[in-house]
């Protein structure tokens, strides 16, 4: 673990233009995260916590500021270079999985890979080793639509894992799982942080804010809390 | 490299995924390079046929036939090719092995009667050497031999078409024909060729030279056509050009005048019928253009509905680090692989037709597909794909992924 942040976010903002309506979705964010926290996104729907995702997910780009992601200013970068970033340090975990109906379980693991160039018996190795990490080696070849909810969200968690990202990067990972079953995916997050992941959690819920390590409250587009949850170290950002 | 395997199997996956519909799409490309393979395939076989049914005639044949250019024919001029231009050639040209007049009786048709029956047929006259000069032999019975002609004999070699038509016994020979009302004995029954061009070539009566002359009737002098074998073929070009010149003497040709008839070897025989096939071939090609264009607006009408559906599918694979231009060859791919398993498809199925349509019309002789006729239709398929898979993998790279991900 280093001192340096694993991501900073300098002044972001995000401004939508459509017609004669303007709508800042982020105003003036200042963030940091480092390596191996588990840090939710905490607030009510359309209060710009799906922006932020999507920016220090590098799915968009700020409208202003600045975005370092692993030292890297990532803000102006091109389409390509924010695939290529995705690819590699960006794992994501969705609300309603986002599999790929049409290919098996081991081919949703494997696809992020085939971007990297990886060959096919190692792309094969790999995935099949995320997918026993998460416990589903015995459902290899089964389609999404074969798997129950639990599954599926344990699939796309592998295939969140399989590159090595610098952070995991879930968006209401419970959400669309009864509340048996969404304990045992945040169990799952636990395990991953005390293994060293860094996972940003973005939810309304503020049960699941609850296993986070540190909870940062967004409304209007702003950041109004940052705090540690319970006894753990100060917040290191949010001015 | 491995992009390009793994779109190739995504895409694979795809058209496997939505077979009806893939069918569907490719319906147009099918339609089209099935309709070119199999004319094609008949047309090359037809050829085949055709050309070694010339080189049978041999490199030592010539023909001679009457000849005017359309215009002077539309001015009311005629050529002809007469009896007394066969015996000039007889008499004064030398090198030549084997010859024979060809003369038509009456008109193209002719009826022919036995036993109360009437059909139509062909009747020619020719002389013995003509079996040898055309090729035609009897299975049954015999030629026209020389001495018909000293004994003005009425007989006829006929075809076996007449057989079944007029209902002979399965041995005709010893019967009688009534022919445009002259009777004729059958000594002979020509060996069957079949059809060409759908022209039945066994619905033929062969008569003695001298007799057909004589139903000519001597209102006007005929015009006949002449074959001849020479009897070195390295002698062909001498042949011929001596031919010309008692032809132009007999005919009063002056210096400036143009040849109204036509020497012909079997090889210019061969490549006026070859230029033929050639301008149909490339009528064809247009027509097949055409067809491809229609296959392949029918694929990208369907990539641009599958780019829609797969919307979000789109917007994951982008979350995943998917690039533009892996998703504009994913695209690209799936649409020249639709395009090229639809070329392979059509060149099984022109081919399958055309091995059909040769067996059940005798005229086309065995089916045969070139190998530029395959590889053509490969190349427009999959230039089809990628001319009309541009737009959708285009369109489909460019989504936005957000937008791509929220898209229900």
């Amino acid at each position: 673990m280093s001192d340096a942040p694993l991501l900073e976010l300098r002044q972001v903002s995000k401004r939508y233009v459509m017609g004669d309506n303007i709508l800042d979705a982020l105003k003036d964010v200042n963030l940091k995260i480092a390596h191996n926290e588990y840090v939710a996104f905490i607030g009510p729907s359309g209060s710009g916590k799906s922006t932020l995702m999507n920016i220090v997910g590098c799915l968009d780009r700020p409208t202003g500021g600045e975005y370092i992601l692993n030292g890297t200013p990532v803000a102006q970068l091109d389409d390509n270079a924010l695939a290529h970033i995705r690819n590699r340090e960006i794992g994501f975990i969705f609300q309603n999985f986002n599999l790929l109906g049409r290919a098996n379980a081991l081919h949703n693991v494997m696809q992020p890979l085939i971007y990297r160039g990886i060959a096919l018996g190692e792309r094969r190795r790999l995935a099949s080793q995320a997918l026993q990490n998460v416990g589903l080696g015995e459902r290899l070849h089964h389609l999404p639509n074969q798997l129950s909810g639990g599954q599926r969200q344990r699939v796309a968690i592998a295939r969140a894992l399989v590159g090595k990202p610098s952070i995991l990067l879930a968006d209401e990972p419970t959400g669309n799982l009864d509340s048996s079953t969404s304990k045992d995916v945040m169990a799952m997050f636990d395990t991953l942080y005390r293994d060293g992941h860094t996972i940003i959690v973005v939810t309304h819920d503020p049960n699941i804010a609850e296993h986070c390590q540190r909870v940062i409250h967004i409304m209007d587009g702003r950041i109004v809390s940052d705090k540690l949850n319970g006894k753990r170290r100060e917040a290191r950002a949010g001015v | 490299m491995y992009t390009l395997i793994e779109s190739l199997n995504s895409a694979l996956q795809a058209v496997v995924a939505h077979k009806l519909r893939s069918v569907l799409t490719m319906l147009g490309i099918i339609i089209g390079v099935m309709a070119v393979i199999a004319v094609v395939s008949l047309i090359q076989g037809f050829s085949n046929s055709v050309t070694s049914e010339f080189k049978g005639l041999g490199a030592d044949s010539l023909t001679i036939q009457s000849y005017l250019p359309r215009k002077q024919r539309l001015a009311g001029k005629i050529a002809k090719v007469t009896p007394d231009d066969l015996l000039a050639i007889q008499h004064e040209v030398t090198g030549i092995s084997s010859l024979s007049p060809i003369l038509p009786v009456g008109r193209f048709f002719n009826p022919v009667r036995y036993h109360g029956r009437s059909t139509t047929s062909r009747v020619i006259g020719t002389t013995p050497a003509g079996a040898l000069n055309n090729g035609t032999y009897p299975d049954h019975g015999r030629f026209i031999v020389p001495s018909d002609d000293l004994r003005h004999r009425h007989v006829a070699v006929i075809g076996v078409t007449l057989i079944n038509k007029l209902h002979l016994p399965a041995d005709p020979l010893g019967q009688f024909l009534q022919i445009s009302g002259d009777w004729f004995k059958i000594v002979g029954v020509l060996h069957a060729r079949g059809q060409i061009f759908g022209f039945d070539q066994d619905n033929e009566v062969i008569v003695p030279y001298g007799a057909a002359l004589s139903m000519q009737g001597g209102a006007a002098v005929p015009d006949i056509a002449i074959q001849l074998k020479v009897n070195d073929p390295r002698q062909i070009d001498a042949v011929t050009a001596r031919i010309t010149q008692v032809l132009r003497r007999q005919h009063h040709l002056k210096s400036g005048q143009d040849d109204d008839f036509k020497v012909q070897t079997a090889s210019e025989l061969l490549g006026s019928f070859t230029s033929v096939l050639n301008a149909i071939t490339l009528i064809l090609g247009g027509i097949v253009a055409i067809s491809l264009l229609v296959g392949g607006i029918g694929i990208m009408n369907i990539m641009l509905v599958s780019v829609t559906e797969r919307t979000r599918e789109i917007g994951i694979i982008k979350s995943l680090g998917a690039r533009r231009r892996d998703i504009l060859l994913q695209f690209l791919i799936e649409a020249v692989t639709l395009s090229v398993i639809g070329g392979i498809i059509g060149v099984l199925f022109g081919y399958g037709i055309g091995v059909l349509a040769a067996h059940a019309v005798p005229a086309f002789r065995a089916a045969y597909v070139p190998w530029w006729a395959v590889l053509l239709a490969f190349g427009f398929s999959a230039t089809v794909g990628v001319i009309f898979g541009i737009a959708p993998a285009a369109k489909a790279a460019a989504l936005d992924p957000i937008e791509a991900l929220r898209y229900e």
